[in-house]
């Protein structure tokens, strides 16, 4: 963004001021996270920076928080992981065979209705989440699915699966459909050419979507405070009522893992989306 | 064309055009099946529950299934004058059914809510007719009025008379601060009492605002990233990223640490001298919270739309508008910003839809000035139980934002929604 040696003054000086905005916009993004990763090594019980800490002594800085994290007496943390790891990975499995087998459907030219349907398929993304909340808790109240672990699972089936629609219908839109023809017109029946010409060419599309479905449900808390009971609690639940109640810096340290979580998720969904761009380059 | 225009056959001797509608059939069929699973499975535990919320929150059976004999005599009763004695018996025959039941008390709960007073009107009946001192014999009328005057009040069947149908539209009045009046006409609640359009006018201001900020900050950057060489803007872009995959609490927290009194703003704040160290400023558990949290979280879902919109404008369309003339401020106006019109149309309309219905951060940073009707409705699922109510701010709020969802749809169409 280097300026042209040409350019008058006052643009150069309007250039700076964007410049700066810019600065200040990025860092007001980021600096937040990063308040909590030192804070979470604070030594003591207040949630501020210590004059020790201040000063780098590295007697402020404690593993204490994570101690207690870990092994804290009756602490929820331990049960809340376990639920919200099996809550997640249970949802996008549900989430990636419902969406994917979806959006295959709404990629197909023949497809009915498109519009509605499609419009249908995403509203769990758009509706706000307290008005999903009260509807998905009427509903599994009435089938006596409330306060379990498969109502949790399905609802956030019900809110993760837009996500693989979108990721996995916007991979099939670079798809070349001759090739599935090719694979039919060699003898192959569809489930095989599915599994072995479809699938690989729009995985990265699938596992996006699915690390989206992943994250909404790992950090879903409105429809769980509606269907959870103390055994279904979770992780952002527990969050939920640690903020509300006292911010103590065992929270803090459960962020820090948080952040570290999401940053890999990062990663590996960039990755994805450069191997898919990828492909559907070549294509082209 | 013509009739004697041969028609093309297949190898199995069915004209060509059957055989493509019938294998056009199929594939439609095929797609479909292929979708039937998901959309099933929406509109069992989704838009039906939906539905069933309409249903809930304008319910008004309960006091239909009460009053069974009442209202069939009301039928009759023009509603003018007090009514004749066998609106009269039918009430105190319905009453004792529910005083065997147990069940009085929630009718007088409920007639209470229509006209204030119903409740020690109804317990002096249930009084009498525990002692047994009604004798059905002669007329009840004149026992029911000698119980309590109020039964010889025309108003109090008026209020009776208005619960008789299976509906009501109550609760959303009641959303809107405004109930029906014992004439049945609908009026306003006292000023000092209108707390539901209060808090549907602070949702709009700051869902409002939140977009313009959200707006004002994601435009500069999203320029700069579509603009910048790639091995920048991909470094630069996990500023965006990072934010957007992390949890919601977790930022919801950092936000509560940097906002408290004694927290790193207010210390930056009297570190340059802003204010004085013993007047540091609320910053939370207000607007201004509520306001700076929700501006962060929902700005990369300002700034993704826009990048993807503006790493589509060719840099020569820029240049081109200098080389005719116009000043670098002419032709961003001019030739840029119309250009991304689209991205700041998918952007906005998304950040107002979420920001509309946010929950989880106005409770927690929010206050008591800073909540919006989301925690309205929570607070009436939760603490209140009143469900039906819950229901009907629910959906009033849903009608919003479909309407907002029908015109993103229309604008910007769902399926060129853009993730990451």
């Amino acid at each position: 963004m280097a300026l042209p040696s040409y350019t008058e003054t006052r643009y150069r000086i309007w250039h700076y001021i964007y410049l700066s905005i810019c600065t200040f916009v990025f860092f007001f993004l980021i600096a937040p996270l990063f308040v909590i990763f030192p804070l979470s090594f604070n030594a003591e019980e207040f949630l501020v920076f210590s004059e020790g800490m201040k000063n780098l002594d590295p007697d402020a800085f404690s593993l204490r928080w994570y101690k207690d994290m870990i092994y804290g007496t009756k602490n929820p943390w331990g049960l809340a992981a376990k639920n919200s790891f099996i809550i997640a990975i249970f949802a996008t499995i549900g989430s990636i065979i419902l969406g994917t087998l979806a959006a295959l459907g709404l990629s197909s030219r023949h497809m009915p209705y498109k519009g509605i349907i499609m419009a249908t398929l995403i509203s769990p993304m758009i509706v706000p989440l307290i008005i999903s909340g009260v509807a998905i808790f009427f509903f599994m109240a009435k089938v006596g699915l409330a306060a379990t672990h498969t109502g949790i699972v399905l609802a956030h089936i019900i809110l993760g699966t837009p996500f693989v629609v979108i990721t996995v219908t916007a991979t099939l839109s670079g798809f070349d459909h001759s090739v599935t023809r090719a694979a039919a017109s060699l003898g192959s029946n569809p489930v095989n050419t599915f599994m072995k010409i479809t699938l690989p060419l729009i995985l990265p599309g699938v596992i996006s979507g699915g690390l989206f479905a992943f994250v909404t449900s790992f950090d879903e808390v409105v429809v769980v405070l509606f269907l959870a009971g103390l055994e279904n609690t979770t992780i952002p639940v527990q969050m939920w009522t640690g903020l509300r109640e006292q911010l103590s810096p065992t929270i803090l340290a459960v962020a820090t893992c948080l952040i570290i979580l999401s940053t890999l998720i990062l990663v590996t969904a960039e990755l994805l989306r450069r191997r898919s761009e990828r492909l559907r380059g070549i294509n082209r | 064309m013509s009739s004697e225009t041969k028609q093309i056959l297949t190898t199995d001797g069915i004209p060509l055009e059957v055989s493509l509608k019938k294998a056009e059939k199929k594939n439609k069929i095929k797609a479909f099946l292929l979708v039937a699973p998901l959309l099933l499975f929406l509109v069992i535990t989704y838009v039906f529950p939906i539905g069933e919320m309409f249903s809930r929150s304008i319910d008004d059976k309960m006091i239909t299934n009460m009053l069974p004999k009442t209202f069939k005599e009301m039928e009759k009763w023009d509603g003018k004058e007090l009514p004749p004695e066998e609106v009269f018996a039918g009430f105190y025959y319905d009453y004792k059914a529910l005083v065997e039941k147990q069940e009085h008390g929630k009718l007088g709960q409920r007639l209470n809510k229509e006209k204030n007073g119903f409740n020690s009107t109804t317990k002096r009946l249930f009084r009498n007719i525990k002692r047994k001192k009604i004798d059905e014999s002669i007329s009840i009328k004149e026992q029911m009025v000698k119980v309590h005057p109020n039964w010889n009040k025309v108003e109090y069947w008026q209020a009776i008379k208005r619960t008789a149908p299976p509906y009501t539209l109550a609760k959303y009045l009641k959303g809107m601060d405004m109930y029906y009046a014992p004439d049945g006409s609908v009026a306003q609640v006292d000023e000092d009492r209108r707390i539901h359009r209060i808090l549907w006018l602070r949702t709009l201001e700051i869902a409002f605002f939140v977009t313009l900020f959200c707006f004002l900050m994601g435009y500069p950057i999203a320029h700069l990233l579509a603009t910048l060489p790639m091995k920048y803007s991909n470094l630069l872009m996990i500023c965006v990223l990072l934010p957007f995959w992390t949890s919601l609490l977790v930022r919801t927290a950092s936000w509560m640490i940097l906002l408290q009194q004694q927290g790193i703003v207010n210390d930056f704040f009297v570190m340059i001298g802003l204010v004085a160290d013993d007047s540091r400023p609320e910053m939370m558990y207000n607007k201004v919270g509520t306001y700076v949290a929700m501006t962060q979280i929902l700005l990369p879902f300002m700034v993704l739309p826009l990048y993807s919109v503006m790493k589509t404008i060719s840099p020569s369309l820029m240049r081109a508008g200098k080389s005719l003339g116009g000043t670098p401020f002419v032709a961003f106006w001019k030739v840029y910003f119309p250009l991304t019109i689209p991205g700041i149309g998918a952007g906005c309309l998304l950040v107002f839809i979420l920001a509309i219905g946010y929950y989880i951060t106005p409770a927690l940073v929010g206050g008591a000035s800073g909540t919006l009707i989301s925690n309205q409705i929570a607070f009436h699922m939760k603490q209140t139980l009143d469900w039906s109510f819950a229901s009907a701010m629910g959906l009033m709020l849903l009608s919003g934002v479909l309407v907002i969802y029908w015109i993103y749809n229309k604008l910007v169409g769902v399926d060129n929604i853009k993730l990451g």
